[in-house]
């Protein structure tokens, strides 16, 4: 391997900072026995400790896990249904209507489900913010089930339907098992993309529904407080480990294709 | 042996349609309803006139079709919406333009690291992107807050010339800068998976030929990474077009986007065909923009040696 | 009734016919090769047999039955792919026992079964082990064991031994002649190794361009092809044409471009004049030093058994030919000299290396002559 120049090596570093300074700041700060996110004072948990105090917060929360299960286990199934079948049957729809959820600006999903909900008289609430959360990570689940479909040799699923396997025993004895992984990569991708999501939230979840992004936009809209860092701080580490796990699971998760 | 082939023959038997069927029809049917319907709806509520209490009109009324280009003749001519869309043209290609100066570096580096430390490298620059999109602007309410180190540092050299005191937060620089810091890894990626085919004979060879570090850039590993450029300006541009949150968090009240717009018309205004109107102007240019950076992406590749890109 | 019978099947991808017209009865018991260069479709016509892809035209009877509407599991016909096919995430056990409990055989059967399977294909003692832990040739047999454990009618092999050594590829032919024997099960076996393919077979069906060409014993194929093409494709071939001069009497004479006139044994009735082709095996080519006119010859080389033109006495022999060796190749057992002919005709020859520490008989530059007898060679219209 070559020496890298010094000026490459000081511009990533750069980056690397640019990436990771902010983040450190609002977890350092979840510490901070201050109430303003400027000078550090002393350490402090009293902030995790009002956090788990705070009724909306709680409730927040409540909402945000309970709508990325149902989400993550809704388009887990219909994900991989559609990497499916968008690896093994030649359908022109299908592909378009997985990927272009993925590729467009987020709030024209949030508007246009936004005109569709009201239109029907849906109440906006919970069960309108999963159902949007699903419709975006379908596309998710189903690019990683694909491409792990990609790397599996065809001739198994034939070897087993020459083995005596009906399709749907072939399916389940042979192909399912092998592509567990990248199920459940996708199932966590799933989840995090959906308790992470504001901008799709914001426009279907109605006036009366709060979930944690939610919860956080509007308290930081009116001041920055500590309680802010904590609750991130705890979001954070959750998502982390998930997709550690999820890229475990996947290798393939971490290159572009 | 041709795996392909299988399926074209063994889905022409009954039994295997109906397979296909089953397996295709409930993502198929989900999508239709929860995206290409609201999208077509969309699409038609653009055409329509606004409801007296926001929404819609009714789609009959005294048995005329309530159907019209009101909205898009009030988009082209008032011009206070033309200047919005091309302030946020001019902010999602400034976002571009600063995610590739600093997404440059780091694919590089990336991919010329030894194998083992690649995928950790590449990680690293991913995981921020996996944290929540509003934790990740309000780090900078924090780092660029008026009592935060950076506000007091900067005015501290701005009084040393006698100037005014500046605000950092809700201003336009505000919002590049997190609308940099968002969207930078979605121009690391294909970069790297660009750079990382590079063949480094290449550049040994023209370090041979006597070029010096910046016209080895320059002359060859820039334009064989153009298709990469290409890709990750496109990742970039289509999501920062549309952004409402950076602008409403961190911006003044001069930095409002299209975005914004949109979210304003419907959720404060409530008039649904302009709304729509500006929805489909937004999602017409970013189709516009990723169908033009794919296919000169395309191109490029095609009259490039393409050979030189692959080396495995 | 023959077991399996393929009548008339076509396939067709767009304009393109990849298995054009063919029909073969295969008998039970039998060890049947399909023999084709790359393409020529010998896959695409086992994958209709196992019910992987559909004929366009045509129908394939097992028993007298139409399998068109069976699905694979239905049809008691298993496959060994290439690339192997096993399960990666059950063990040998495993994969040879999921036939079985596809087929619901009672649990309390199952292992008994497998472990005859494992006695069959040589794996006692493999059974815990996962497919990435065992060797090519271990993964073929689990692959073979795994076909064979519910006794099908017919086992499909698709160049089963492709991704094998040279040496281990052997050691599984002499392995498969065996196991086909003592199964007795019929085998379509697929290759384009015509070595392996005249090694294993009982019958051959040569194929080319999604046609068959000639279906025969190895024997047959080898000394007699019926055209240019399996001629020049079975083993090394020295192709003489020219316009036919005289025929009868179980002779045709033709006039071979850059010869002259080769006499070759045929009871085919053809007209002078037509255009024929004479296919002569490199090893039936007798080749002696010319110094003077009365074959004053080195030591008559040793040949294979299979040049010895058997009951026939070397006098018989009556097509003489000079010529100059232009070049050589040394292949371990054999060597082979091209011969050039003064009219620009090459010939190539084949001696074997018997003597000790004997590799060459000829240097590059040597006049020599060559002769061989009327039925060393093969007449083709
Ligand atoms: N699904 C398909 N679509 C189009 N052409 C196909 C398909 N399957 C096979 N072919 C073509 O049919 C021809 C025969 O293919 P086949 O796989 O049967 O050849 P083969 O004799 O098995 O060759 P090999 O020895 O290389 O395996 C080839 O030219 C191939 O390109
Ligand atoms: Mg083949």
């Amino acid at each position: 391997m070559r020496r890298h120049p010094v000026a490459l090596w000081a511009a990533a570093a750069a980056g690397y900072a640019f990436l990771y300074v902010p983040l450190i700041i609002v977890v350092v700060y979840s510490f901070n026995n201050s109430r303003l996110n400027a000078e550090w004072v002393g350490f402090t948990l009293d902030w995790y400790d009002k956090l788990f105090h705070n009724q909306e917060m709680l409730s927040a929360a409540g909402n945000s896990l309970l709508i990325a299960l149902v989400a993550s286990l809704v388009s887990t199934v219909l994900g991989t249904m559609a990497g499916v079948a968008m690896y093994r049957y030649k359908t022109r729809l299908l592909p378009i209507l997985v990927l272009t959820p993925i590729a467009i600006p987020e709030i024209l999903m949030g508007v246009s489900l936004l005109i569709f909900f009201v239109l029907l008289n849906f109440t906006l609430g919970l069960a309108s913010v999963a159902l949007a959360h699903i419709a975006f990570c379908i596309g998710f689940v189903a690019i990683v089930v694909r491409a792990r479909l990609a790397g599996m040799d065809e001739s198994l699923t034939e070897a087993a339907r020459d083995c005596g396997a009906t399709p749907w025993q072939a399916f389940r004895h042979v192909t399912l098992p092998l592509i567990m992984p990248g199920v459940i990569a996708g199932a966590l991708m799933a989840f995090t993309l959906s308790i992470d999501d504001f901008v799709i939230t914001f426009f279907t979840a109605g006036a009366g529904t709060v979930t944690l992004p939610l919860q956080i936009y509007s308290m930081i809209k009116i001041a920055v407080t500590p309680e802010v860092n904590a609750v991130s701080t705890l979001l954070m580490l959750l998502t982390l480990a998930l997709i550690v796990i999820a890229s475990r699971l996947t290798p393939s998760l971490l290159r572009s294709d | 042996m041709p795996g392909t082939s299988s399926h074209s023959a063994m889905t022409s038997r009954s039994s295997e349609r109906f397979g296909k069927w089953l397996v295709s029809a409930p993502p198929l049917v989900y999508l239709l309803f929860f995206f290409a319907i609201p999208s077509l709806i969309m699409v038609l509520a653009s055409f329509r006139t606004p409801g007296e209490f926001g929404g819609l009109s009714p789609l009959v009324e005294d048995g005329r079709l309530d159907l019209n280009l009101d909205s898009y003749v009030r988009f082209f001519t008032e011009s206070v919406y033309a200047q919005i869309f091309v302030k946020s043209v001019w902010y999602a290609l400034l976002t571009t333009l600063f995610c590739l100066l600093l997404a440059y570096p780091l694919a590089a580096l990336i991919a010329r690291s030894p194998k083992k430390y690649r995928d950790l490298l590449l990680l690293l620059v991913i995981l921020p992107f996996w944290s929540n999109f509003l934790i990740r602007i309000y780090a900078w309410m924090i780092i660029l807050g008026p009592n935060a180190a950076m506000a007091r540092a900067v005015n501290g050299v701005l009084s040393w010339f006698g100037h005014e005191p500046v605000a950092l937060l809700f201003s336009s620089f505000a919002v590049l800068v997190c609308l940099v810091y968002v969207h930078l890894p979605f121009m690391v990626l294909p970069l790297y998976a660009n750079l990382e085919k590079h063949d480094q004979a290449l550049l040994d060879a023209a370090q041979d030929l006597g070029a010096n570090g910046w016209q080895r850039f320059r002359r060859i590993t820039f334009p064989l990474s153009l298709p990469g450029v290409y890709a990750g300006a496109a990742l970039v541009f289509i999501p920062a077009l549309g952004i409402f949150a950076i602008p409403d968090i961190l911006g003044g009240p001069e930095d409002s986007l299209i975005g914004n717009i949109i979210k304003q018309q419907f959720l404060e205004t409530r008039d649904w065909p302009f709304g729509s109107v500006l929805s489909i102007v937004l999602t017409v240019a970013a189709l516009v923009l990723a169908g033009l950076a794919a296919w000169v992406g395309r191109s490029q590749l095609g009259t490039r040696s393409s050979g030189a890109l692959s080396r495995a | 009734m023959a077991l399996l019978e393929i009548q008339n099947v076509s396939r067709r991808f767009g304009d393109f016919t990849a298995v054009d017209q063919v029909s073969i009865a295969i008998e039970a018991g039998e060890f049947f090769t399909l023999l084709g260069p790359s393409g020529c479709g010998k896959t695409t016509l086992l994958r209709m047999i196992a019910g992987f892809d559909l004929p366009d035209d045509g129908r394939i009877l097992l028993n007298g039955e139409d399998l068109a509407d069976r699905p694979p599991e239905q049809r008691p016909v298993r496959t060994v792919f290439q690339s192997y096919a096993l399960f990666p995430h059950m063990s040998v056990e495993g994969n040879i026992a999921f036939p079985l409990q596809m087929a619901k055989t009672p649990a309390a059967e199952v292992p008994a079964k497998v472990q005859a399977a494992l006695e069959d294909v040589r794996l006692i003692g493999f059974g815990k082990r996962y497919p990435h832990e065992l060797s090519g040739g271990q993964k073929q047999r689990v692959a073979i064991g795994r076909a064979l454990v519910t006794h099908p009618a017919v086992l499909l092999l698709d160049e089963p031994l492709a991704a094998l050594d040279a040496k281990l590829r052997e050691e599984m032919q002499i392995e498969l002649i065996n196991l086909q024997k003592e199964v007795g099960i019929t085998f379509v076996y697929v290759t384009h190794d015509q070595t392996e393919a005249l090694a294993l077979s009982h019958r051959i069906a040569v194929m080319n361009k999604g046609r068959v060409e000639q279906l025969d014993q190895p024997a047959k194929i080898y000394s007699f092809p019926t055209s240019r093409f399996v001629a020049d494709f079975i083993g090394k071939c020295n192709l003489l044409e020219g316009p036919v001069t005289a025929s009868g009497n179980g002779v045709v004479t033709i006039d071979a471009e850059g010869l002259g006139p080769v006499r070759v044994a045929s009871s085919a009735a053809v007209t002078g004049g037509k255009s024929g082709a004479i296919a002569l095996r490199p090893e039936k080519i007798r080749v002696a030093t010319s110094t003077s006119a009365v074959g004053a010859t080195i030591a008559e080389p040793d040949r294979r058994p299979e040049a010895k033109p058997d009951g026939r006495s070397d006098t018989e022999s009556n097509n003489h030919f000079r010529g100059t060796v232009t070049d050589h190749l040394y292949l371990g057992d054999v060597t082979v000299y091209i011969v050039s002919t003064p009219q620009g005709c090459k010939l190539e020859t084949l001696l074997a290396n018997s003597g000790a520490g004997r590799t060459k008989f000829f240097e590059v530059g040597d006049a020599v002559e060559m002769s061989w007898s009327v039925d060393a060679g093969h007449f083709i219209s």
